[in-house]
């Protein structure tokens, strides 16, 4: 059964649980409901959270392990020949024995011991769900008679079910931590293997980026090499004409919506410019290759430069202008918290509201919005999807915007698209430059909101 | 006044006058100022309506689609010799002769092969299935001649579209002359014409542009919001709960509050790395499925939903807890039953916007294979699937001229849906929200 269908399952029993939990309450006081310790809907979601739980439990753990289980199983399974293979060798046999398993298109005739190892797949499988569903049913049923024998007056179910609420609240916000954990250790996990091949240095403050890698020994070609410094200058060039479309804009922006703008224009204007924040990163991606750039080529060519069909000019604009309402809402916040007092006092000078905003307000606001542009400048260096279409894939070393240069985050999308094993050095690239992106985007976040909070609290 | 002036009277005229001097400068930068922030909002607004124009201009003509209206004649030679009507013979039939046979009978006149392979060019390869499907759905047809429309092979329609310059020469044309002469006549005889573009919203992804179409898009993007949202959230409201509601101040929360924080400014292509070594490589589930994909669109929207739902329930006034208290509830009850049905409207306004990005989400999609080339509709959380935006990604990738259209219809469509989302999402808030 499906294990969709089996969660499914598990819910209706859950709410059968629930009716019996509530009507066995009634029963224990009949017509004095007043003396049972909890009101009887307490009692039918304490069966309830005993029918459900402990089987959704089990089943998600089974569902979890079961493919790790497996993949032991039938590897061992293999004749003892297969024990030395390489491990790249046997993650393809592994593959192969799936492929054939689950019907998929396998290369031609394979070798009887893999078609056996498939067929034991199959029946692993097989069994394994089939054990899980009994499991399932048959605990849920016995937990929930179990808990329906516990439904007594003095039961504090209440208690009970409150506790168990507590128990989710708790383990929910332990995610946001798991998940920092897995990014922060399945990066740092594959990079050190990365590392093992390639040195730090040399990835680092390497000047040459090749990624192809032989795939057989006798290849010819490269050996590939891992410079990452045309792909930090090519990320910094990018987000450099990004910022200088984005803060000036986006100031401006803020600072006359705040200032000048009638109450009126800001009520239309503002959620229009937030619209540019929602519209998805693939489609300024298209804008930007099939519009922006041929734009840009065709204007440079009449002024006699030669541009490249994919500059970081184009890519970098249409960045840019995504990232004008984040820098704008930004200001505006921190604009806005600037003391009215301050102003005043300009205006009684005798200066004029440019002249405040100009020598009182903006040098006042100075932290936030610097703070704020630190966040844009993080967003623009971990873009993706704009950089991966209109910027190109040659890594040149160029601070020429007219030139193709190439991002982190496009060498990552293409060492990881497409067919590669998953051990070599290619693929565990990405993830040392996954590694570096992140560094560098949580350092620029950490520093930014602490400039930030810092601000705010000297006016509150 | 008039005493000031007589106490300083030198000094003051001059004053007076560097200032009356300076008036009209500092006014005129006033104008200017205020005029740059004017300039800045509306080329701003301006490039997004540059941007709209562009991709409906390019993409309304996707939703309709050449089809040229051929005499079919079901012979029954080709499709049941034996007259047994079994319909795995039948499935096997070669359907592509009918099609063939029937615009080699408009075209007496061309003989030579390559002539006519370029004659059979003109209609799309996918009239051979919907041929098929037209004797399924109706056997009687068998030994009978129809006129039926089939769709054009994709040049045709960019011909006809207008895409192909009919001005250049030759050489430089994807079309021939003599193509341009053969459509001109079908066009003369009222056998070519563009129709409603069906297949767009009912077919999957295919190489052919003239059959390509969102609907498996749109069945996988639907699959993995559903995840997405049955995961995102119950957790991102249990978490934001325990945070404003129960949650004692310490370290320990302090380190939670501070991790959501950050995850919200995580770049999304980590979290496809996430999810491609933890999900895929480390519990081996299966690539390119919705189920994975929303596993790590869940991770990716926690934390939008979280900040947007702390904040609903901070802005319910502490006099309602003091009340539900007062009354003998206990701090469970006080929050299910009074705090959260308060703060409800703005937590689904929440999670609207978060799920609206999410929708809008490529990058980390790409990293856990879900930029596979898939014909087939998923039909289920585990099957290889696409979403809308790599479906997009994936088109505007390939070399078709054709292509193009379709990737900006898809655009179309997928801003639809976000702009129905975050419409939703105002309504809710404008109706429900509650200012105390």
């Amino acid at each position: 059964m499906p294990f969709s269908f089996l969660l499914l399952v598990l819910a209706g029993l859950s709410v059968i649980a629930y009716r019996f939990g509530v009507s066995r309450a009634r029963a224990v006081a009949p017509g004095r409901q007043a003396v049972l310790h909890s009101r009887p809907m307490y009692h039918g979601l304490y069966v309830a959270i005993w029918c459900g739980i402990p089987a959704l439990l089990v089943a998600v753990a089974w569902v979890a392990m079961q493919p790790i289980l497996v993949k032991g199983l039938v590897m061992g399974g293999l004749p003892d020949a297969y024990d030395a293979l390489p491990k790249a060798r046997l993650d393809l046999i592994w593959n192969d024995i799936r492929n054939l398993a689950l019907g998929d298109v396998v290369r031609a005739d394979p070798a009887p011991e893999i078609q056996a190892a498939a067929e034991t797949f199959r029946r692993l499988y097989t069994i394994g769900n089939a054990a899980l569903t009994v499991l399932c049913l048959i605990a849920a049923p016995l937990a929930a008679r179990y808990a329906v024998r516990h439904v007594s007056i003095d039961l504090r179910a209440r208690n009970r079910v409150e506790a168990a609420i507590t128990v989710f609240l708790v383990a929910s916000s332990l995610v946001a931590i798991f998940t920092t954990v897995g990014i922060v250790l399945s990066l740092l996990f594959e990079s050190l293997r990365f590392f093992a091949k390639v040195p730090v240095l040399d990835f680092l403050f390497g000047l040459h980026w090749s990624p192809q890698t032989a795939l057989r020994a006798d290849q010819v070609g490269s050996s590939g090499s891992f410079g990452a410094v045309p792909l930090f200058s090519g990320t910094l060039l990018i987000s450099l004409i990004s910022m200088l479309v984005a803060v000036p804009v986006g100031l401006m922006s803020a600072i006359y919506m705040s200032e000048y703008a009638h109450r009126k224009f800001r009520a239309v204007a503002k959620p229009l410019l937030e619209v540019l924040a929602g519209i998805p990163t693939v489609v300024y991606g298209f804008f930007a290759a099939l519009t922006v750039a041929p734009f840009i080529r065709r204007a440079g060519e009449a002024m006699g430069l030669s541009v490249a069909s994919e500059s970081a000019l184009a890519a970098g604009l249409v960045m840019g202008v995504m990232i004008i309402p984040f820098v704008s809402s930004i200001s505006d916040d921190v604009i806005n918290a600037v003391p009215q007092a301050m102003r005043d006092g300009a205006y009684a000078l005798g200066a004029t509201k440019s002249e405040t905003i100009r020598n009182v307000v903006v040098p006042a606001a100075l932290p936030g919005i610097v703070g704020g542009v630190l966040l844009a400048v993080s967003r623009a260096i971990g873009e993706t999807m704009i950089v991966v279409m209109a910027a190109g894939l040659s890594a040149n070393l160029s601070f020429n915007p007219l030139d193709a240069v190439t991002t982190v985050t496009v060498q990552i999308v293409t060492l990881l698209t497409g067919d590669q094993e998953f051990d070599s050095a290619k693929t565990l690239a990405a993830f040392a430059l996954g590694l570096v992106l992140f560094c560098v985007t949580l350092g620029l976040n950490v520093f930014a909101l602490h400039v930030v909070r810092k601000y705010r609290e000297q006016y509150e | 006044m008039s005493e000031m002036t007589m106490d300083t009277p030198k000094g003051g005229a001059r004053t007076r006058e560097r200032v009356a001097a300076g008036i009209a400068r500092r006014y005129r930068s006033e104008r200017r100022f205020r005029l740059f922030g004017l300039v800045a909002i509306v080329s701003a607004l301006a490039f997004m309506a540059l941007l709209f124009v562009s991709i409906v201009g390019k993409g309304y003509s996707a939703f309709v689609q050449t089809e040229i209206r051929l005499p079919i004649s079901f012979d029954v030679a080709v499709i049941d010799p034996q007259g047994l009507r079994d319909p795995d013979e039948m499935r096997a039939a070669n359907y592509g002769k009918l099609y063939r046979d029937a615009i080699h009978g408009l075209f007496p006149g061309v003989e030579s092969r390559s002539e006519r392979r370029l004659l059979n060019g003109l209609v799309s390869s996918g009239a051979t299935f919907e041929i098929r499907d037209a004797v399924f759905a109706a056997p009687d047809l068998i030994g009978k001649t129809r006129e039926i429309w089939v769709p054009a092979s994709d040049d045709v329609d960019m011909l006809i579209k207008g895409h192909i310059d009919r001005r250049l020469p030759e050489h430089e044309r994807r079309m021939s002359d003599k193509e341009i002469a053969w459509i001109d006549a079908l066009a003369a005889d009222h056998r070519i014409e563009t129709r409603l573009n069906w297949r767009f919203f009912s077919q999957g992804d295919s190489r052919e542009p003239e059959l390509s179409g969102i609907w498996g898009a749109v069945v996988g993007s639907f699959l993995t919001m559903l995840v997405t949202l049955a995961l995102s959230f119950p957790l991102g409201v249990a978490t934001a709960v325990y945070l404003e509601e129960f949650a004692p101040k310490n370290r320990f929360t302090d380190i939670i509050e501070v991790n959501i924080n950050n995850l919200a400014a995580i770049p999304s292509i980590v979290f496809g790395l996430l999810g491609l070594a933890v999900f895929l490589q480390f519990f081996g589930l299966p690539r390119s499925a919705p189920v994975v994909g929303g596993l790590v669109l869940t991770l990716m929207t926690l934390p939008t939903i979280i900040i947007a739902a702390r904040v609903s329930l901070k802005s319910v006034p502490p006099s309602i807890r003091e009340a539900a208290l007062g009354l003998g509830a206990s701090k469970m009850q006080m929050v299910t039953n009074d705090v959260l049905p308060l703060a409800m409207p703005g937590i689904l306004t929440g999670t609207i916007i978060g799920m609206g990005r999410a929708l809008g989400e490529t990058a980390p999609l790409l990293m856990i294979g879900m930029v596979a080339f898939i014909v087939d509709v998923p039909g289920g959380f585990s099957d290889p699937a696409t979403v809308l935006p790599v479906q997009i990604y994936i088109w505007a990738d390939s070399a078709e001229r054709a292509f193009v259209e379709r990737t900006s219809a898809a655009i179309i469509v997928l801003l639809s849906f976000l702009i129905i989302m975050n419409a939703a999402a105002v309504y809710l808030r404008s109706k429900f929200e509650r200012r105390w």
